[in-house]
Parts: structure tokens; sequence; C-alpha cells
């Protein structure tokens, strides 16, 4: 593992940090690096490549944190920004422990992107360019993009914490519209892991064909009912739903802050018995997968719905000190420019015991929501919606007609206790989750799930 | 916390970039440099929740080798970290196609804009500046009995200093400061919880009141107790100043050229063709004294400019940047914009002004008569199609009866098409405001004949 800063370094600059007083010091030092390019117009173009480290030092007092953060390694460097960070403390000195070293066994990496050539990634979006356009004359438009990125990181604090981890990830993404006349519709797809490129090696093209597919079936699109009726939610990225509903309300910063719905649920029963759910940062190769979390915190499997009870928040270091609880390694960052936050890594319900068709051929007249193009919540308040990137109306037990502009709204609780029915074709999907001004690569996931009663928002009353 | 570092002159580092990426092979070269010196202070409960301290320093170079361009960004300013950024940007443009439209801007000149930088903001104190925060938390809480609590309250400042150099010629620099303060309040009543925000915009904090911020959080939250789902219609909507905002950037989006020329705006076609009722009126000011984004020049080093996008309902210009105006055979409008070092350069707005009407608000809503005003809305990245300009997104507000505002309604959608939203604008109002959603936006509330709403 390649350490960035020796112990002595890290010693001396937790040392300094803690030089006016407080109960918590830590450094936290990154090398970042990658590179990414894109096809559009069937040309190759943004092709670009980035190098930074840096490292940011805090210091933790009372309930107070205070944050400096420098780029490059220099030893000089990280003392600045430590005497920053201790700038507006008075107390007298708190000695560090020694620090010890903690190894950690990253996720595994079996092709290196970097050493991987420009032109071979370049090759690769050709490829996805012809297979999507394949795909029928109606695709007027196709871009796709690859991305490959790097962080090698080294934590420590003045718990005696000495540890590190290094993560590559890769992403491809591709978007298509279609056209028809003066009808116009889009469609995406994403394929990621906390890969290298091998995760290119099977049949990349694949997800052209379907971005493609997608745009087309919406060229026969109606516009979206609007009403509350049943809505059935498709696998993988349907997992975004579980995401804003009910993950960001279990992240224990909104708990402690009195802005969750979650608040005072732990050991209720919140969902139907059928359901069950993960937080779950140790998925092998998963794109929200870390071996540790920002805080040098090992991930691990946290159950937080059993059976329809809740039973688990998701916790950062200050966050578990508060509430004398362990970490559950949700500690986060987008960089060491930002403050960790207590986030989610891959959220999913558990697959359950129906398939898709028993759960649509039950509902009389509803909606279908194969994938969404994302979502947002409001913890506080519970209120969430979710735009819908493929959707169908479900008659007689059937899907019908595919439909355009519809967005899923309802509140967090009224809508989890409304699920009553789970499949069993679970699979995973990749998104990159905002929160604080920060933004981190998610995985989402479950098999189909059906909400007995939900509103969607379209044009057609 | 110290005080702030001293400035540093990035231009001499944009230079030998430039001079780096020639070495390297370039044919032609750009570099941009940065240097965003900033703090922030978040506070929860009367106390000091964090307190960050931040410089961060970087470069980006754009290389040219023929009609192939290639990007390398990086946060080592050395004379070897630079070197080696250049021969990466080179590299790069090796694995990117021909384009011929591919080429540095020329330089030209550019116009001093005074009054962008702020000297308060180094001046004022890490516990000034706390105190604003915390001044927005206790009005907050003050304001109403029924504010419950403060999710955050956040004070903000930043001095950027940015620096461009190019084998064209091009050689300037600017330094800006901007700060904000806002908070989320929390309401309780009637059984439920509701948030609402309050947010103020200045160049230096002198120039913030921290107490109009957490009245109108608090106002906003304590508005929406008891909200219910409105019934499903289609009606008049007026849109608040935060909503318009929102709607504003989205159609600057569309406005930007290079979604145009490759299809992919809704106004793709119409250049000028009808797209608005003569109510709404839309200008880019690159230059507005009272603009977050205002610079003397773009991303690439265009001066930066006024242009009417929207007028008389008729769809003027588009926005351009060198590689879309060369395209075209047109100018750039001054409009390549950066999200820091780290971005190549791109089409976008800069400050978008909604024109401002003749109607007070209390007007407006008498004249919707029977409708909903709307407060916020969520889910915009999702729920609007940038290419189709088909949206529906969550709303929350007001229910107007009779001229004037009635209860609070949440849990619903607003849906329609961007275009035919402008084409339905009957009023814009006389309060506008600047609002940080959307990009920089200045707007009126807005008052849009007809919208669809789905609640219950």
């Amino acid at each position: 593992m390649t350490e960035l800063l020796d112990q002595e370094v890290a010693t001396r600059v937790l040392s300094r940090a803690l030089a006016n007083g407080g109960r918590f010091a830590e450094v936290f030092a990154e090398r970042r690096g990658g590179m990414s390019l894109a096809i559009d117009e069937s040309r190759i173009e943004s092709v670009q490549s980035g190098a930074e480290e840096g490292a940011g030092v805090r210091v933790v007092d009372g309930a107070t944190t205070y944050f400096a953060h420098v780029d490059g390694l220099e030893p000089a460097e990280l003392e600045r920004a430590a005497d920053e960070a201790a700038s507006a403390l008075r107390a007298g000195r708190t000695e560090p422990r020694p620090l010890s070293a903690r190894p950690v066994t990253p996720v595994p990496i079996a092709v290196a992107p970097e050493d991987v050539p420009a032109a071979r990634k370049a090759e690769l979006l050709r490829e996805l360019d012809q297979r999507g356009r394949g795909m029928g004359d109606e695709i007027a438009q196709l871009t796709a993009s690859y991305a490959e990125a790097r962080r090698v990181v080294t934590i420590a604090n003045s718990d005696g914490l000495f540890t590190g981890d290094d993560r590559t990830r890769t992403r491809i993404g591709v978007q298509t519209v279609a056209r028809r006349g003066e009808k116009v519709e889009t469609g995406a797809e994403t394929l990621g892991a906390h890969r290298g490129f091998e995760l290119l090696e099977e049949d990349p093209g694949l997800i052209a064909e379907q971005a493609a597919k997608k745009a087309l079936t919406l060229l026969d699109s109606r516009p979206a009912p609007s009403g509350s009726m049943p809505v059935v939610v498709g696998g993988g990225f349907g997992g975004v739903l579980f995401h804003e509903m009910t993950g960001h309300g279990l992240e224990i910063d909104h708990i402690h802050k009195g802005a969750s719905v979650y608040i005072g649920k732990l050991g209720e029963q919140v969902a139907q018995p059928l359901l069950n759910a993960y937080d779950d940062g140790r998925l092998p190769s998963e794109w929200g997968s870390d071996a540790i979390d920002d805080e040098g915190q090992p991930t691990q499997q946290t159950k937080v719905i059993e059976d329809g009870r809740l039973i688990s928040y998701l916790y950062d270091h200050l966050g578990a000190e508060k509430d004398g609880v362990a970490s559950t390694g949700n500690g986060r960052r987008e960089s060491f420019r930002h403050l960790p936050l207590p986030r989610m890594t891959n959220t999913y319900i558990a697959p359950g015991e129906s398939t898709p068709a028993q759960m649509i051929e039950e509902v009389k007249n509803g909606f279908y929501a194969v994938s969404f193009g994302g979502g947002q919540v409001d913890p506080a308040t519970g209120d969430f919606v979710f735009g819908v990137s493929e959707g169908y109306l479900i008659e007689d037990g059937k899907v019908t007609a595919p439909c355009t502009g519809a967005t899923l709204i309802g509140n967090c609780l009224d809508a989890l206790a409304a699920i009553d029915a789970v499949g069993n074709d679970f699979f995973m999907k990749t998104g990159i989750c905002g929160k604080g001004g920060q933004k981190v690569p998610v995985g989402t996931g479950q098999g189909h799930v059906r909400v007995g009663k939900m509103t969607v928002g379209g044009t057609q009353l | 916390m110290s005080e702030h570092l001293p400035s540093v002159d990035l231009s001499p580092a944009a230079s030998r970039a430039v001079e780096a990426a020639l070495g390297a092979g370039a044919s032609a070269a750009e570099a941009y440099a940065s240097r965003d010196t900033g703090r922030e202070v978040r506070v929860h409960g009367g106390q000091v929740e964090s307190l960050t301290a931040a410089t961060q320093t970087g470069i980006g170079i754009r290389a040219w080798d023929g009609q192939r361009v290639g990007y390398a960004y990086g946060t080592d300013l050395s004379d070897s970290g630079v070197a080696a950024l250049a021969a990466r940007a080179a590299e790069m443009a090796a694995a990117a196609d021909e384009d011929e439209f591919a080429a540095p801007p020329a330089p030209a000149e550019i116009e001093a804009l005074p009054g962008l930088d702020s000297p308060s903001v180094a001046e004022w104190s890490a516990g000034q500046v706390a105190d604003i925060a915390l001044t927005v938390e206790r009005t907050a809480l003050a304001a109403d009995p029924r504010v419950a609590g403060v999710e955050t309250a956040v004070y903000a400042d930043s001095t950027e200093q940015v620096a461009i150099a190019s084998s064209t010629g091009i050689a300037a620099s600017y330094e800006s400061a901007n700060c904000f303060a806002y908070l989320q309040a929390l309401a309780e009543g009637e059984g439920g919880r509701e948030t609402g925000l309050g947010f103020g915009l200045a160049r230096g904090p002198e120039d913030l009141d921290p107490e109009a911020i957490g009245t109108e959080g608090a106002e906003r939250a304590v508005a929406m107790i008891g909200a219910g789902k409105p019934a499903s219609r289609s009606c008049p909507v007026v849109l608040d100043p935060t909503v318009a905002a929102s709607f504003a950037g989205l159609i600057g989006g569309a406005l930007g050229a290079r979604a145009v020329q490759r299809g992919r705006s809704p106004f793709a076609g119409r250049l000028g063709n009808e797209v608005a009722s003569t109510s709404f009126a839309l200008h880019d000011d690159g230059r507005d004294p009272a603009g977050a984004a205002s610079a003397p020049f773009d991303g690439e080093g265009v001066p930066r400019r006024r242009t009417a996008l929207i007028e008389g309902g008729a769809l003027r210009t588009f926005l351009y940047d060198t590689y879309t105006a060369n395209r075209e055979g047109t100018s750039s409008t001054g409009s390549a914009s950066r999200a820091g070092y780290r971005s190549l350069p791109s089409v976008s707005a800069s400050n978008l002004v909604v024109a401002a009407g003749d109607l007070s608000t209390a007007e407006l809503l008498a004249q919707a008569g029977e409708g909903v005003f709307v407060t916020d809305v969520a889910g915009l990245h999702s729920g609007v199609n940038p290419v189709t300009g088909v949206f529906s997104v969550g709303a929350s507000g007001r229910i107007i009866r009779d001229g004037a505002l009635a209860e609070p309604v949440r849990e619903f959608t607003i849906a329609g098409e961007l275009v035919a939203m402008l084409r339905a604008v009957v009023a814009a109002g006389s309060e506008a405001r600047w609002v940080p959603f959307g990009g920089s936006v200045s707007t009126p509330p807005l008052l849009v004949a007809e919208l669809s709403i789905s609640g219950t």
C-alpha cells in the first residue's frame, strides 16, 4: 500500500493540530487522479486527465469541528493546515496517542485503467456509438462517456489509527436521442464498479443498445397519467426509491438535528414484514464499496430494516461517539477538501418472494416505473420526488403504453409502509449521491417492488 | 483562524504552462490558473458546529494538436509539475478526433470590471462571520413559537483569483469575492414538521442582512404548517423568485449553442421565432455588478458582455463560446464557463436576468384569482428533460383563492413543457431578487396562465 505520509510526519501534524487543545484530531491525505473522454456526433472529444493531491486536517473540540485543507503533501504544508485548524482554540495541548498501523486489503483491481492506452478507451466509445446507432435509424444522437478515477488515501488520527486505502473506479455511460418527425425522446444507461478496466471486458456495448431501446420505445409514448395509484418499481436503479425514502433519513446527522421522519422510530414497525433492507459497503467490487470509509473505519454490512422493523441508523465517527455506539463505517467525503458526513454506501432492499409478472398481474390499473433519472428527498418532512425515465401504464394487470413526463411523489413513511410486494429478481445499479455539496458514488439495488398507492405526477388528468 | 493568505500572482504560472505545452509539441495552448481562498461556518443550537478554512490552487491546460484538443489539470504549480501537466494535455489531444472548428480564441480588448472584489471578506474575523450565522439561527428561532429548530445555518465566503494565458496572445487576470448565508428552519405544528429556506448573497459580509435571512426561513417554514395535498387540476400558477430562477436556469441551459447545434434543445431551429409571451424577457449579463458570476472575461479569455436572449416574445440569439461560434461562423458571446481549473470550458449562462414587470406580488396573486403559488420545487435534475423540455417536478406552496394566499399545500407536482410555459407567462412581478439556484439568476415572481397540478 502506498503511504502518502509516514507515521513520523502524521504524528507531528496531529500534535500540532492539538497544540491548543481538542479531543480528536485527524489528517486525511489523498492523491487523486483520473481520466475521462466522450464521444459525440461519432467524434472522440473532451479527452482529459487530472492529478491532484492534498490533505485535510480536522480538530474536534466540544461540539465544534475546525477544518483546514491544503494542496500538496509537503510536510510543511500539512503542518500549516494543522496550525490553521488549531488557531481558533485557546486551551492547553492535548497529546495524541502513539500511532499504530492498521493494515487494509483494498478492493482488488485486475487491470489498472491507467495502464490501458487512451486509444483503447476511444475504441471502446466508438463501439458503444456503433452499437447504439445500430439499433435503428431513428437514433438521432448518441453521446457516450468513459471515466476512470483512482484515490489513494492515508488517514491518521489522535486515537492512534494509521491506515489507508487505494480505490479505483471505472464507469461508462450512454445517452441517446431518438427522433420521429417532431417527436423527440431520450434514453440513458450506465455501467460502473469499484473495478479496473476488467469491468469492460465482457460486453460493454450492451448498455448502448439498452439506452437506444429506451429512447426508441418512448417514441410511441403518451403523456403520463396523473393521480394516486399502485406503482410497480423496476429492479436495480429502482432502489433509488429506498435510498431517498429511507436511507437519507437514517443518516445520523439528520437524526441528531431533529430533521428526519425516522426520529424515535428505532425498533418500530415502519414497513410490512416482507421488507428487509441493508446498507453494505462490503459488497464485492460494487460501485459504493470501499475497504474502509473516509475516517479509516472498516466498512460493514448494516441491516437497517428487519422484517419491516427499523433496527439501525447509519453512523460516522462523531455521530457514533455522540450516541455511544460504534461507527457503521459510513463516514464518507468527496475529497480531502471536504469534511466527512454520514453517507450511504450500497443501499438495497433484499430479494423477496414475488415474481415481477405476479406483481404486475395483481394490479388492475396502475403505473410501472422501470427506471428513474434520479430522486430527491427532504429528510425533515419526508417529502420525496423521483423523475421516471422509463415508465408504462398498467391496465387490467398488463403492461401497456409507454409514458413520458412522469414524476413519483410522496412521503417517506406512507410510501415505505405501502410496499406490499418485493421481487426475487435482485440486482444493483450505480448512482452519484449529493449531500451538503459533496458527491459520492453509491450503489442502489432491489428486485421489483410494488407500492400499493403513490402519486404519479404527469399531465393527463 | 488566521487571516487569508496573501495574493499570489498566477499569471507567470499560466504563461509557463503555455510555453511548456508548446514545448511538448502542441500547436496551440491555453492555461487557466485559479486560486480560491474560502471559509465556511456552520452553526447549530447556538454553537459553531464546524469552521472550515481552505485554499485551493490549480491549473488546467488545453493543448491543441492541429484540430485535436486535449486537457489536463492538477494542483502542482511547480516548474516540473506544470511541465508534466502540459505534456499530459498534449498526450490527451492525440487521443481525440480532429474537429475542424477546434481553435483557441484570438485576444480581444478586455474592459476592466471594478467592484468584483471585497476587502471586507479578508478583514472580517472568523468570530465576526460566525456571528452572522449565529444571528441567522437566533432570529429564526425567535421569530415564531412554532419554529422548533434550525437544521443548519451557514455563512460562507470565497475570494477567487483567476489568470489566463494563451499562445494566441491572451494574458489577463481578475479577482472576485462572494459571500452568502442561508438556513433551513424547522417548524412544527398540526402533527407535522415543515422546512423553510432563507438566504442572502453579497460581495462582502457587511452587505448581508442576517435578521432578514433568519426571518425568511422561519416564515417559509411556519407558512407550510398543516399543508395538505391540492386536488389534481390545470390552473393558473404563480412561481415565486426561487422557483422562477430554477426554471430560468433550465432555459438558460437550453439556450447554449452546444445543445442547440447537436439537436438536444427544445429551442433548436427556433431562432427568431415566437417562444414566449411578451411578458417574459430574458438576458444574460456577464458584467452585471450585482451578479455573482460576473467577470471581465469568460473561461477562455473572451470578454463577458450582455446578451439579449428572449425579447418581445422572440428568440434573439443563443449563447456561444469560441467553438460553437466557429461552427456557425458567428462570434462568441463570451459564454465559455468553467467550474474552476478542473473543467474544460463549455457554453453556459453567466448571470441570467428575467425582466421585472409592473405588478406587486399582491397584484400578481389578485390577477391569478384561483390557482397555486409555488414556493419550492424539488427533483429538477431528474424531473426535467433538457432535450425535449418536458418537465414534471415536485412542488409545495400555497393555494391562491379569491386573488389572495390561502392554505399551504405540498406533495404535488407541476408538469408541462418549457416553451409552452414561457408562452403562458401572462405577467412578471416587480419584486426581483438574486437567487443562487439555476446558476446566478435575478428574477421577479411570474404568473403562468396554466400548468398541470397533480395531487390527490
